[in-house]
């Protein structure tokens, strides 16, 4: 079998003492959390930490405030693991969009263990890349890991492998910020600015920063949905995601809407000017496809991950559907099972 | 055999004899054996897929801390191969590589860790040869030629047959399908990872624990391969997770931990990553296929000219006889008057192709089916109709000059067409729903081993003693499909004990009687017919001496529940253990032995020994899809399928062998593809696995499988042990073409290749609608240099099994009566 490459590894028990050791350890440190992402990249070794720093005992990364502060507001501690998030009663009534993404990662064992700070931070994804040593050098590499070109682009000077987390695009959607603790200081982004449409440097956060926490905004008002291409009801990276949140007046007028997409680009990113197509109207079948075609001119699939680009950039209107008419009230349970092969 | 029609054992659903230790984790596979002062091996393997090696530098690796021996080409010089006629492998090449992935060096360590660093200290100089990518690339460039033997330039094998005039035939015919069909290769995927430890006794023998199917094979080509005295060397198969055909071969690995093991004194041990599986190969043989097909307004087939073209890989491998499964299985399950065969395998410089469960015949079977289909909406037939009258006759020949035994295939159709309410359903369901049908056949057991003898393809030996323990000793090898439960149901059957009571010892040539090994789904007709005629013998045996006790004639005594008795009395007995004590006393030590040869076969031609088997099982499967219009998403909700099984050993195996096949038969249906990257020459010019990893080598997952129903038919088969003939394989069968053929009856779309993907199935749609042909599949088969056939008359046409000297113009000849052999 594959052998993890040697480390050193921490565990400190508080913030402050975990953001202590990253800024002194310098950029060859890496934080772990479940591991779930991290480790099989190591044992391919497209990333040798000198040190890992655990946050597994740090305290105050699995807390859950339910507005707390009377605003509505959520916040959610980065350690919370996928399936804490999953089977937490508020984040599935408030937050449907969130709650269908983390329940589509991998599978149950690994959203046993995988977080959702470390899906938030999942390292981008290229079937270029995500090979291990031998298959690599027999390609003579490509300029994420060990060598200098891209493969799937051989002009482009970036890297273009693809962001594949499943919670961004979400909580994107629903206008979520994340929290940044660093031994300097703290601050917050929202989640739409924690990315680079780089498949290398791919995130904002600096080096010494540990991500700890997502607020979620009020959701009085606002519906929302994900919904996630992938070959097999399990296991599988996105190809595609869309996600949706849209805020309606009581008559079914759309007051405010975002869409975002994840997988089709080295960021999750926001779709714009599709929300503004929607505000003002009704979510009918035509606003609908009106939306579905804006947001699929802007998905740019690269021949990098499963199933052909051509067809996954043609099915982006069809998923743009699914997750507006569910919103809208449609009983998409037939279709959801064909596409995620089980109940959301 | 015991004429007793009531069974206590056999037919009754039970917990497998080894199904708590594979629950609990404790059966010990080979990656499980460890032993005291074990070294690691690791290989380095090729980066390119054709090159010349000009010089290896291992001495850094070898001064590197931690080694123990660095071993290449230069330590193995001789060659290799399953089959007699393709020794082309080295176990680390001494101066070609062919394929990335092809390994060039070994390191031996004191753990992986160490032995992988030491890889990357090994230099090798390469000069880069020209890539052979494809079969029609390697049709079109002889040069760079990736071997010096096979037919010429790139072309591994080539042949073709004719068993009767089928130009004549289809001149003759109502009408004449011609279809271009394409089947994907794909891999065997099995959950265990290749594992072997060699270790050396103080008398310098070799025992080598290994994930192998078939022992007797490794040993014999392990002592060649060695040049040591094959009776200095013991192969253990461990129990494997997962064979599937994966683990027929002799592998590299097996060679060099064997050698370094007998070069060092110590045990080492090799496990390979998935990456290194997905190198290994021997899967299924990407397959392009030309039917030409005769029929007549009722929906009989005149004749049928198949040519196949397959792409080899870098290897030989089985691929002489893949080549013939390719078509050889065609005739026996419809009736054929005529059959042309032409068949040609090329090499290329990917990791080899080779068996995989259903050997060869899922592709032209595919092929068939799909075109079954056509021909019955061209038609308009009833497609359960049309197969349902030309089904096979029992106890018949084919045109190709197998023989037929028992036929259950029409029972087979009948009962999916009932339990899937198929005439409900079939062509009447809302655009998007859809029902397809196929069916399929396979061997029970090749009717000849890989290397020509005249003796038994299996032993069974039996050992009882005194305390009632039964031991039975026998070289099969259980790969999870259950041969050690069948073992010791037909022992427990005719010993009138529980199957919980014997103790089997199999896959072990040090201990064992051989058995060639569970491959063309040979082992419970062969191994059970010789563990029957082992166990009739003891059982002869202890009825005597029960019978002299209880002062009666043997006849009369029954052996049943752990009892001897009185068959009209069955209160006056002994126990099991009395019984054995008494024949011991009466007989000495108490053994006996079994053994089983196929029948002879009909064929008399060259050739010919590829395709007959004791009996062949059928199986008749209906799938339902829904296909999402706007996506091309499929989606199966249903299989029925029903396997003509003879008669079930054990139902609850056979019920899982059979939805294993449709598990493994929707993969290959829906997703599973071994494809290859090859990057610009002026770039690398690596032709390198697209996606070796257990993750995007897409197989289903348990979300992924539908409600399967099953039914078993049992009409036993009289050359079967009890009458059961194979599972393993069949059922795998006619899953594709049953999903491609409900595509079309969804949304009138024909997928002519596998994997049917949801771009091919928009891509079909978007031509539907412009009005195009509703098709996806290959647009042309490429010239392929087929020789001149050799022509062997059908059975109907006077022939006697052998070849006529030349190509026979024979006059028109009535194509009735043909069924009775």
């Amino acid at each position: 079998m594959m052998r993890l490459p040697w480390f050193r590894h921490h565990a400190p028990d508080t913030l402050a003492e975990a953001a202590r050791i990253l800024a002194g350890e310098g950029p060859n440190a890496m934080l772990i959390a479940g591991g779930t992402d991290l480790l099989p990249n190591m044992k391919r070794r497209h990333q040798s930490p000198s040190a890992l720093i655990s946050l597994a005992r740090v305290e105050g990364l699995k807390n859950i405030s339910n507005g707390s502060g009377g605003n509505g507001e959520m916040r959610l501690g980065a350690g919370l693991t996928l399936s804490d998030v999953v089977h937490c009663a508020a984040v599935r009534e408030k937050y449907a969009g969130l709650y269908q993404a983390a329940a589509q990662v991998a599978t149950t064992h690994l959203r046993n263990m995988g977080t959702l700070g470390g899906n938030l931070c999942l390292d981008t994804r290229c079937n270029y890349y995500n090979q291990n040593y031998e298959w690599r050098k027999a390609i003579d590499f490509c300029m994420k890991k060990d060598g200098d070109i891209c493969w799937v682009a051989t002009a482009s000077k970036r890297c273009v492998a693809v962001s594949s987390t499943d919670t961004a695009p979400a909580l994107i959607a629903l206008g979520a910020k994340v929290r940044l603790f660093s031994a300097t200081g703290e601050r917050e982004v929202t989640v739409a600015d924690l990315y680079n449409n780089d498949g290398m440097d791919y995130l904002t956060r600096r080096p010494d920063e540990i991500l700890t926490s997502v607020l979620l905004p009020a959701a009085s008002g606002w519906n929302s949905s994900y919904w996630k291409l992938r070959r097999r009801g399990a296991f599988d990276f996105p190809v595609l995601g869309v996600a949706a949140a849209v805020k309606t007046a009581s008559d079914g007028t759309v007051e405010e809407a975002r869409i975002a997409l994840g997988a089709v680009a080295s960021r999750p990113f926001l779709v714009e000017k599709a929300g503004g197509l929607l505000v003002g109207k009704a979510l009918t079948d035509d606003a609908i496809a009106e939306a579905g075609a804006l947001v699929a001119s802007r998905a740019k699939p690269m021949d990098n991950a499963d199933l052909d680009i051509y067809w996954r950039k043609g099915v982006v209107s069809s998923f743009v559907g699914y997750a507006l008419r569910e919103i809208r009230g449609d009983d998409m349970r037939v279709t959801r099972l064909r596409i995620a092969r089980h109940a959301l | 055999m015991s004429t007793r029609k009531r069974f206590d054992v056999v037919g009754k659903p039970r917990r497998r004899v080894d199904g708590r230790s594979k629950v609990t984790g404790l059966t010990k596979f080979a990656d499980d054996v460890v032993l005291p002062r074990m070294l690691h091996a690791k290989m380095l393997r090729s980066p390119h897929p054709h090159a010349r090696i000009d010089a290896i530098d291992v001495s850094r690796a070898e001064q590197h801390p931690g080694v123990h021996l660095v071993l290449t080409g230069r330590d193995f010089p001789v060659s290799f191969g399953i089959m007699p006629v393709s020794q082309d492998e080295f176990p680390l090449a001494p101066e070609r590589v062919r394929y990335v992935g092809d390994p060039v060096a070994a390191v031996i360590a004191k753990d992986e860790q160490t032995a992988s660093e030491a890889l990357d200290l090994i230099e090798v100089k390469y000069t880069p040869l020209q890539t052979i990518a494809t079969p029609e690339e390697a049709l079109a460039h002889p040069e760079a030629r990736i071997h010096e033997y096979g037919e010429h330039g790139n072309i591994h094998r080539i042949q073709a047959y004719e068993f009767g005039d089928v130009e004549e035939a289809l001149a003759k015919s109502d009408h004449v399908f011609e279809d271009l069909f394409f089947f994907q290769g794909n891999t065997h995927l099995p959950i265990e990872q290749h594992a072997s430890v060699a270790a050396v006794d103080g008398e310098g023998k070799l025992t080598l624990w290994s994930s192998t199917q078939v022992p007797h094979y490794i040993h014999r080509a392990l002592a060649r391969a060695l040049q040591v005295n094959a009776a200095h060397i013991r192969v253990i198969a461990c129990p494997n997770g997962g064979g599937f055909g994966g683990k027929c071969d002799l592998h590299n690995h097996e060679i060099v931990v064997s050698r370094a093991a007998m070069r060092l004194g110590r045990p080492v041990k090799i496990c390979l990553t998935r990456e290194e599986v997905f190198y290994m190969h021997r899967g299924r043989h990407p397959v392009l296929m030309k039917f030409r097909t005769g029929v007549m307004n009722d929906g009989k087939i005149t004749g049928m000219h198949l040519q196949t073209l397959l792409d080899g890989g870098g290897y030989g491998s089985y691929g002489a006889a893949s080549t013939f499964y390719t078509g050889v299985l065609q005739p026996v399950s419809y009736e054929l008057p005529r059959f042309k065969f032409d068949a040609c395998r090329t090499f290329t410089n990917k990791p080899p192709c080779g068996p995989k469960r259903g050997h060869g015949t899922p592709q032209p079977r595919f092929g068939q089916e799909v075109q079954l289909d056509k021909i019955a909406e061209k038609l308009r037939i009833d497609p359960a109709e049309l197969r349902l009258n030309m089904v096979a006759k029992p106890n018949s020949l084919t045109a190709n000059w197998l023989r037929i035994g028992s036929i259950g295939l029409a029972e087979c159709i009948r009962r999916v067409v009932d339990i899937s309410g198929w005439k409900d359903k079939h062509r009447k369901l809302p655009e998007g729903r859809g029902l397809g049908l196929a069916c399929g056949a396979y061997m029970s057991g090749a009717g000849l081993p890989i290397y020509w003898n005249k003796m038994p393809h299996s032993g069974v030996q039996l050992l009882l003693d005194r305390s009632g323990q039964v031991t039975v000793f026998c070289g099969a090898t259980e790969i999870g499909q259950g041969s050690d439960d069948v073992l010791a149901a037909i022992v427990a059957e005719v010993l009138g004990i529980d199957a919980f009571d014997v103790r089997c010892v199999t896959g072990d040539t040090g201990l064992t009687p051989i058995d060639l090994g569970s491959y063309s789904s040979r082992v419970t007709v062969m191994m059970g017919n010789a563990a029957i005629q082992a166990a009739e013998r003891l059982r002869e045996v202890l009825a005597e001496a029960a019978a002299e006790h209880l002062e009666v004639s043997p006849e009369r005594i029954v052996l049943a529940q752990g009892r001897a008795f009185l068959a009209e009395d069955p209160g006056r007995g002994i126990s099991f253990r009395e019984t054995v004590e008494l024949a011991e006393a009466k007989h000495g030590t108490l053994g006996s032995v079994g053994s089983y040869s196929p029948p002879r076969a009909p064929a008399r031609y060259k050739g010919g020994g590829v395709g007959p088997s004791p009996a062949y099982s059928y199986t008749a499967c209906v799938v339902e899809v829904a296909v999402d219009a706007a996506t091309g998403w499929i989606t199966v909700p249903r299989v029925w399928i029903a396997h003509d099984i003879g008669r079930a050993i054990n139902p609850v195996s056979v019920r899982g062998q059979v939805e294993g096949s449709v598990y493994m038969g929707l993969g290959e249906a829906l997703m599973e593809e071994q494809v290859f990257r090859r990057l610009p020459p002026k770039l690398s010019g690596a032709l390198v696995h697209k996606i070796p990893s257990l993750l995007e080598y897409k197989s289903l997952t348990s979300l992924d499988m539908p409600e399967v129903e099953t039914v078993l038919i049992e009409d036993p088969d009289p050359n079967c042990p009890f009458g059961a003939k194979e599972v393993g394989q069949g059922p795998l069968l006619p899953v594709m073409p049953a999903v491609a053929n409900a595509v079309w009856d969804a949304v009138g779309v024909r997928i002519d290749e596998v994997p049917i993907t949801p771009d091919k199935v928009l891509r079909a749609l978007e031509r539907k609608a412009k009005g195009e042909n509703p098709r996806v599949g290959p647009e042309s088969f490429p010239a392929v240099p087929y020789p001149e056939p050799i022509c062997v008359a059908p059975p109907w046409e006077g022939g006697d099994g052998n070849a006529s000297k030349e190509k026979r113009k024979a006059p028109a000849r009535k194509l009735e009566g043909m069924a009775a052999s």
